[in-house]
């Protein structure tokens, strides 16, 4: 992308973008959206960050994982055990940057032999995993065990929920426009077939596997800094499951449906929050009758970008032509 | 036409959410807590998920106490009015709700949620918005005093875990005469853990030894390679602080394995499946509690009586504190200088005598720990024999 397209990438892509940044940072400080909400977006924004990774692993290189809760659990933990030591700017993006890692480090350690192999073991490899980091955190002293860990500075605001959200997506995103990404779809649609042409099929698992880790990792970071107590329990399987919900619900490999998805479940848990005690059963009965209708998510495999804004403009200046 | 149904379906349920999200604090915005006739109090409980009953009991105790006022007509004059949410026992939602409950229906305290970590995960908010926060059932040791500073907007209506185990410790020397003891804890959970710790400090500032400690994880069903380990011990009581689930098959199979030494646990062992449990197994087993639904005071033999007959069975400790927490509320409520989050804050650490059915307390200012009795309770052959206040 040269020139011209990239501009208009710019102008069609980054304008909605900042179109948004700008109305709910105005929101805030008018008080229009109040602590509630924003505690709402944030759910949201860390909801779409672990969501668009999972679905990295799982919807795009086809690997059914359900240990993402255990990723992000250790960003979690470093995010929030580095910023108590320093509650800076400074610690607070060493402690991203840490927990990240160190995810993705376990990823890799954890996938390079499983992923070897074909067929479902990954998924009860990735749901051990989370288990044991869910239990070493429990007996570990510095982590303060079962009892959590309390008093996280709280470093996350607005600006930070979008520069993490949308970059992960773009990231992400155009990971999967790379080569690596495209030998990871080659493996998803079918292995042998990727082995055939070349394609490393081993590496290619394993890389999406770690990248998707790393992102978990930091949603894990985003959400100790944002809600400032965590405990094990907080990661459980239970957690895992509802990143896969709203994969699933959106549509395995698409990212703009792992973003749609989120922002849904997000809208109807907060609808639902007045019907206390049929809170549950009515958000379960939803996703039933959603999966009834589109077995395949909300957007299958397909994608909208924001470049459906793009075509509006495009679609104007052609307008006299047409009428001729 | 299916799709167009759903889609319909799906705008008519995101246009509701708008005009939700839109209306709401607008209609809110002029009453907020001091509106003319209602004085609105959160309820954030665990109403599903993994310690739902914890959350369900309390609510149960809670809603009758409020009953129970407003059909005395209310708190100076005006109606309690509960505002109720589910944070489905995750802490996230706790915080989110904790921050609804404030910001958006404006209430002037919230009662909830049952366990120390969903409490933990509110104090900041608490802070923020100066609104008090009361648990019932609360009993972490670090929830009210955090790095020796009292936590100004939290209160509990129990005491905590360090009371407990030093309780116990005193009763084994000074009741039951023991010099040495055993203690078996759960390494998985810190309420055991802290217990524990309690237990070992004032044992052994009583002159008595701990021969030895062992320690099982949570869902263990098997006791058998810990006690036969101690079998071989001499020991004057076992301290095995923990809850019903694994207390009941471990007594029941020190029991049967021939250890007849006293055996003592905590609130954890507050249900009737301990005895289901244990069996008959469980003699000469003590457990400090928070009420005894044998106690005598007619304020526990009126409670009783009305919460059988509004829910149809014994009221266990969780509804008791439950009941205790909103009458306290109220009770500060009604000494508050104004209808604000500051001044009940400030009636709330004032409180002093207050009787409720779990004991009459009066609140420490520099813990807000409630100074109150605490009653064990003894099992013989399965059943209560004993109950004492101390």
């Amino acid at each position: 992308m040269t020139g011209k397209p990239m501009v208009r990438t710019l102008l069609t892509q980054g304008v909605p973008l900042l179109a948004l940044y700008v109305v709910v940072l105005a929101g805030l400080n008018l008080g229009l959206i109040d602590d509630y909400l924003m505690a709402t977006i944030a759910t949201l924004c860390i909801n779409i960050v672990l969501a668009v990774s999972l679905n990295l692993i799982t919807g795009f290189t086809g690997q059914f994982s359900l240990g993402h809760a255990g990723f992000m659990a250790i960003g979690a933990y470093a995010t929030g055990l580095i910023t108590i030591a320093m509650p800076t700017v400074l610690g607070f993006i060493v402690g991203l940057l840490v927990g990240g890692l160190l995810s993705a480090l376990v990823g890799f350690l954890i996938g390079l032999p499983t992923l070897r192999l074909r067929g479902d073991y990954l998924a009860i490899a990735t749901l051990g995993l989370a288990e044991i980091i869910r239990i070493v955190l429990n007996n570990l002293e510095f982590t303060n065990g079962a009892a959590g860990l309390a008093g996280i500075p709280q470093l996350m605001d607005w600006n930070w929920f979008f520069i993490l959200t949308v970059g992960s997506v773009i990231l992400i995103r155009n990971f999967l426009r790379s080569r690596h990404g495209r030998d990871a779809i080659a493996v998803r649609e079918d292995e042998i077939a990727a082995e055939s042409i070349g394609v490393d099929t081993t590496r290619a698992k394993v890389l999406s596997f770690t990248v998707g880790a790393f992102f978990g990792g930091l949603a894990g970071g985003m959400y100790a800094s944002y809600f400032y107590f965590i405990k094990p329990d907080t990661f459980g399987f239970l957690k895992s499951i509802d990143i896969l919900v709203i994969v699933v619900l959106g549509g395995l490999g698409s990212l703009s449906g792992s973003v749609i998805a989120a922002i849904l479940l997000a809208i109807i848990s907060t609808v639902l929050q007045q019907f206390t005690e049929l809170r549950m059963i009515l958000y379960a009965l939803l996703l039933v009758i959603i999966m009834v209708f589109r077995p395949q998510g909300l957007m299958g495999s397909r994608e909208i970008s924001l470049k459906v804004f793009g075509s509006l403009f495009k679609r104007k200046p052609a307008e006299p032509g047409e009428a001729r | 036409m299916k799709r167009t149904a759903i889609l319909l379906a799906a705008g008519a349920l995101s246009l509701s959410v708008f005009a939700g999200c839109s209306a709401k604090p607008v209609a809110n915005a002029p009453e907020g807590g001091e509106s003319a006739d209602t004085i609105k109090i959160g309820l954030n409980y665990e109403l599903s998920g993994d310690v739902a009953t914890y959350g369900q009991a309390s609510v149960a105790g809670i809603e009758l106490a409020a009953k129970e006022i407003n059909d005395a007509g209310g708190v100076n004059g005006k109606q309690i009015e509960l505002v109720k949410y589910d944070n489905k026992s995750d802490t996230a939602e706790a915080t989110t709700l904790a921050t609804k409950l404030m910001a958006q229906d404006k209430v002037v305290a919230v009662i909830g949620p049952a366990t120390s970590g969903g409490m933990k995960a509110q104090i900041q908010v608490a802070e923020k918005n100066q609104v008090p926060i009361v648990s019932g059932s609360s009993t972490a040791d670090d929830l009210t005093v955090t790095n020796g500073k009292v936590n100004e907007y939290v209160f509990r209506t129990c005491f905590n875990d360090s009371f407990q185990g030093t309780s116990a410790a005193n009763y084994s020397s000074e009741k039951l005469g023991a010099k040495t003891a055993v203690i078996i804890k759960d390494n998985s959970n810190d309420y055991s853990k802290g217990l524990a710790a309690s237990f070992d400090a004032q044992f052994k500032a009583n002159g008595g030894t701990i021969v030895g400690e062992e320690a099982y994880a949570k869902g263990e069903r098997n006791f058998n390679s810990i006690l036969t380990k101690i079998k071989g011990q001499s020991f004057d009581v076992i301290y095995l602080p923990g809850y019903y689930e694994e207390a009941g098959p471990a007594i029941k199979q020190a029991r049967e394995l021939g250890i007849t030494a006293p055996i003592l646990g905590a609130d954890g062992y507050d249900s009737p499946k301990l005895a289901e449990a244990a069996g008959a197994g469980l003699t000469d087993v003590y457990f400090t509690n928070h009420y005894s639904s044998a106690d005598t005071d007619p304020k526990v033999v009126e409670f009783i009586k009305t919460f059988k007959d509004a829910n149809g069975e014994e009221p266990s400790a969780f509804n008791a504190l439950g009941y205790d927490t909103m009458k306290f509320v109220a009770d500060a409520v009604s000494r508050a200088s104004e209808l604000t989050g500051p001044a009940v804050k400030d009636a709330m650490a004032a409180t002093k005598d207050f009787a409720g059915v779990t004991g009459t307390f009066s609140v420490d200012p520099e813990t807000h720990n409630p100074v109150k009795s605490i009653v064990f309770i003894g099992y013989k052959d399965g059943k209560i024999a004993v109950t004492e206040k101390a």
